[in-house]
């Protein structure tokens, strides 16, 4: 990633916008965070955030006028927060602190004239930048009744930060004067001075400048003393940059009140009305008020997303963790998991106000990982591994419709869809002939995993294969049942009319033995489908006709959430991938439909009960939900068996593919080994091979007290270890684990 | 190279079915991604055939694999 696409990226990101109140108070106090200590009853340091910021804290906070309330998104739920009151609460109870510590002198000497709120609060930030700061006036006077010391306890404040206050001096155009002579700036109370003194013109809006140079002066008429005060840092900030002879006006948009970008939601906030502010606030009312406050914050993303809220952080921050990750030569790359565990199910971009897509961050960064050959070998290898084998000789298949030479349509169930529910892609494939005619059959995937991992060459390939089958089939209108499946092709293959299954299904009606005993079920749409309402809209136009009352969950449509398996997460991060399943579990009472293979399997893993469509249109016998959930073995399995079944049966053809020599171990596992198998992604195939070469070597340890037998192997990048006993003619196997470093010069 | 001794990385038992030999805690090199470990494991002295446990596969061999693939 370039450092622009970074900056651009971290633009998107609002989560560290302003709030609304800082934005519009033209001192930019932070109301949010003051409020958040305040509810959790830290008084002085909800004191010191408005200490900090405004200056004269002890007068300022006293007669705050609270332009922050019209801009308080509390206002339309129950009524802004008296903020005003907070700050008096604050004021009165809170440990007094101590004045700003201000820069080091800097050698330069300001005065101001006039000791109105303006003038002394211009005196306080000057002086805060390194100024020795002279004012002028008859008496200090910030025009409102105060408590006794309040204000004095603040020009002590002012003393100690270094301002001279000369008392019982009236202003006059000639002490002006006196002062541009003596003095490298001067700055005007207009409010505070004779009407005399104000013989410079209107000051400028930005600058406060005025005709004369080094004379800047407030604009009169100003009755707010948040104002006031704003006006007298302007000022400062004036002075500063025409003492060090630099722009007076460059990078100032966010001095004074601006527009934020923050985004906060407002759906499910209950309106609560303010607490009384009755003569003022006591501590257990203020705490109360305080506690109305929203904390205004994006989140739009991270709330929907598992993944997202996993890293306890929000994209802004992973944006640049995913830069900082590139940029590593040498040490650890801290992100890498992180890059591989987004889902890409593009819920993020959907929700936020800015389209940041944490998907394309990531696919870019695991691209460009693959492209500079930092990916971790181990990330998606057995995603990989199962995309071949589906690819490969023992699953894919092209043929045209048993007894026809040409294809009208070819039906595309997907790799997944074969794994879990063999028996209902073969009724759908049976039904598609009998109501289409000439409708061919591709068994392959779609390569959404190649893409997936960001291996586009071998996403490619893939391509080229299917490419190739569908060509020889003479260019078919393809019918895909998977929308991952759907969603991929389309992309890859604009020159090919890919139709969904339910979009076909609703044009020709239910098949014919469709379980039509309707019921409520909740509708999972899987993230595939998020921009494909067509789809959406076919699928509840089917759940309809079959008598089902829909249910649908709080993130559906294009807002739906992945189950966890898209984008390899399942592969990368398998507790993640669980906790998202879960989620998605948990968001309805009722027993979930889909129309994905894969999200029926990762949410009924969860022991939630879950259907896949075909269980109802094209059902197999059992209960559609109780159809169990299926191990990586069995999963290629069925893929293959499929396969031999139906060229065997519609084609008349022998499958032709040999069985290899490991597939001739017979190997049966007892609960502990079959567990340890799925939960180590350890298949059947790997430990039959490694019993073959156990019996051909001769060579295995054995146990002396269980009498049992272990032995490995590494066909290939893996090494497997198996735990086993003798079973007549088979294997019974207890345990298995495997581990990827490789022992040289042993066993191989 | 210093050699590792890895807590709980005996033989637990098992021996050798091929040579019918106890096994002997022996150097052993192990490799990923470039690196090279020496871990005493248990051995057939006379074979050579390798034991990798359970526990430290799973645990502390899984762990520098993760760290090698981070590197």
């Amino acid at each position: 990633m370039e450092q622009a696409e970074l900056r651009q990226w971290e633009h998107r990101c609002i989560q560290e916008e302003s709030p609304q109140c800082a934005a519009a108070c033209p001192l930019h106090v932070d109301a949010r965070e003051c409020c958040s200590l305040l509810a959790a009853r830290r008084i002085d340091k909800a004191w010191a955030v408005l200490a900090k910021t405004m200056p004269l804290p002890g007068v300022l906070a006293r007669i705050c006028d609270g332009p922050c309330k019209t801009a308080c998104l509390r206002k339309d739920v129950g009524g802004a927060i008296e903020m005003e009151s907070l700050e008096r609460f604050l004021a009165t109870s809170a440990k007094p602190s101590k004045p700003p510590r201000p820069l080091p002198r800097n050698g330069k000497s300001v005065a101001v004239i006039g000791g109105g709120m303006t003038g002394l609060c211009a005196a306080w930030e000057i002086a805060r930048k390194g100024f020795a700061v002279t004012v002028y006036c008859v008496a200090p006077d910030v025009g409102a009744a105060l408590p006794e010391g309040a204000l004095e306890g603040e020009l002590e404040a002012m003393d100690r930060m270094g301002v001279t206050l000369e008392r019982g001096v009236e202003s006059s155009p000639e002490l002006v004067e006196a002062q541009l002579e003596e003095m490298d700036a001067v700055f005007v109370d207009s409010d505070a001075v004779a009407a005399s003194v104000l013989n410079f013109g209107e000051p400028d809006e930005v600058t406060l400048g005025t005709n004369r140079l080094g004379l800047f002066a407030s604009r009169s008429g100003e009755k707010s003393p948040v104002f006031q005060a704003a006006a007298g840092r302007r000022a400062a900030n004036s002075i500063m940059r025409f003492c060090q002879g630099v722009s007076m006006v460059k990078s100032r948009e966010l001095e004074g009140p601006y527009d934020t970008r923050l985004y906060t939601n407002l759906t499910g906030v209950d309106a609560v009305a303010p607490v009384p502010v009755g003569g003022g606030y006591d501590e257990s009312r203020a705490v109360e008020e305080a506690a109305r406050c929203l904390k205004c914050e994006c989140m739009e993303c991270v709330k929907g997303c598992v993944y997202l809220k996993h890293y306890k952080q929000y994209p802004k921050v992973y944006v640049r963790q995913v830069y900082n990750n590139e940029a590593i030569v040498r040490g650890t790359r801290q992100a890498n998991r992180m890059i591989n565990s987004c889902m890409l199910c593009g819920l993020c971009e959907t929700v936020c106000p800015e389209d940041f897509a944490m998907g394309e961050v990531c696919l870019e960064a695991r691209r460009n990982m693959i492209g500079k050959g930092t990916m971790p070998p181990s990330a998606h290898e057995f995603a990989l591994r199962d995309m071949a084998f589906a690819d490969g000789g023992k699953c894919a298949l092209a043929r045209h419709a048993p007894g026809a030479d040409s294809s009208e349509y070819v039906f595309f169930p997907g790799c997944q869809l074969t794994a879990t529910d063999p028996g209902g892609a073969e009724r759908a494939y049976a039904d598609l002939r009998n109501r289409l005619g000439r409708v061919g059959l591709i068994l392959r995937c779609c390569g959404a995993p190649a893409r997936w991992s960001g291996r586009e060459s071998l996403f490619g390939e893939s391509l080229a294969e299917l490419k190739a089958a569908w060509e020889g089939l003479g260019f078919p209108r393809i019918i895909a049942a998977c929308p991952s499946c759907i969603k991929t092709l389309r992309e890859a293959m604009p020159e090919a009319e890919i139709v969904s299954h339910w979009s076909v299904l609703s044009a020709l009606g239910l098949p014919e033995n469709a379980r039509r005993d309707g019921g409520t079920l909740a509708v999972n749409d899987p993230c595939a489908a998020r921009e494909d309402g067509a789809m959406r809209s076919d699928v509840r136009g089917l759940l309809d006709s079959l008598g089902v009352s829909v249910v649908e969950p709080y993130y559906t449509g294009e807002l739906t959430q992945c189950c966890g398996y898209g984008g390899l997460l399942n592969a990368v991060d398998p507790a993640l991938g669980a906790t998202a399943a879960k989620a998605r579990a948990d968001a309805v009472n009722e027993d979930y439909v889909t129309y994905c293979a894969m999200c029926r399997e990762m949410i009924a893993r969860t022991g939630k009960r879950a259907m896949h469509l075909y269980d109802l249109l094209y059902p197999g016998g059992a209960e559609p939900c109780a159809r169990p959930t299926l191990g990586h073995s069995e999963r290629r399995e069925n893929r293959v068996r499929l396969r031999e079944k139906l060229l065997r049966e519609l084609w008349s053809e022998a499958d032709g593919v040999t069985a290899e020599d490991f597939e001739k171990v017979r190997v049966s596992c007892t609960e502990e080994g079959a567990a340890a198998m799925e939960s180590r992604r350890i298949l059947k195939s790997d430990v039959q091979k490694v019993l073959l070469q156990a019996e051909r070597s001769g060579k295995h340890l054995v146990h002396g007290g269980t009498g049992r037998f272990l032995a490995s192997f590494r066909p290939a990048v893996v090494t497997y270890w198996v735990e086993y006993e003798s079973d007549g003619d088979g294997y019974l196997v207890h345990n298995a684990w495997c581990h990827r470093m490789h022992i040289e010069g042993a066993q191989p | 190279m210093s050699v590792i001794k890895v807590p709980g990385a005996g033989a637990d038992g098992w021996k050798c079915g091929h040579c019918d030999r106890e096994m002997v805690m022996k150097p052993v090199e192990l490799t990923y991604l470039n690196s090279l470990f020496n871990v005493e494991l248990p051995v057939c002295p006379e074979c050579g055939y390798v034991l990798i446990p359970e526990a430290l596969a799973l645990g502390k061999m899984h762990q520098v694999e993760q760290l090698l693939e981070d590197k």
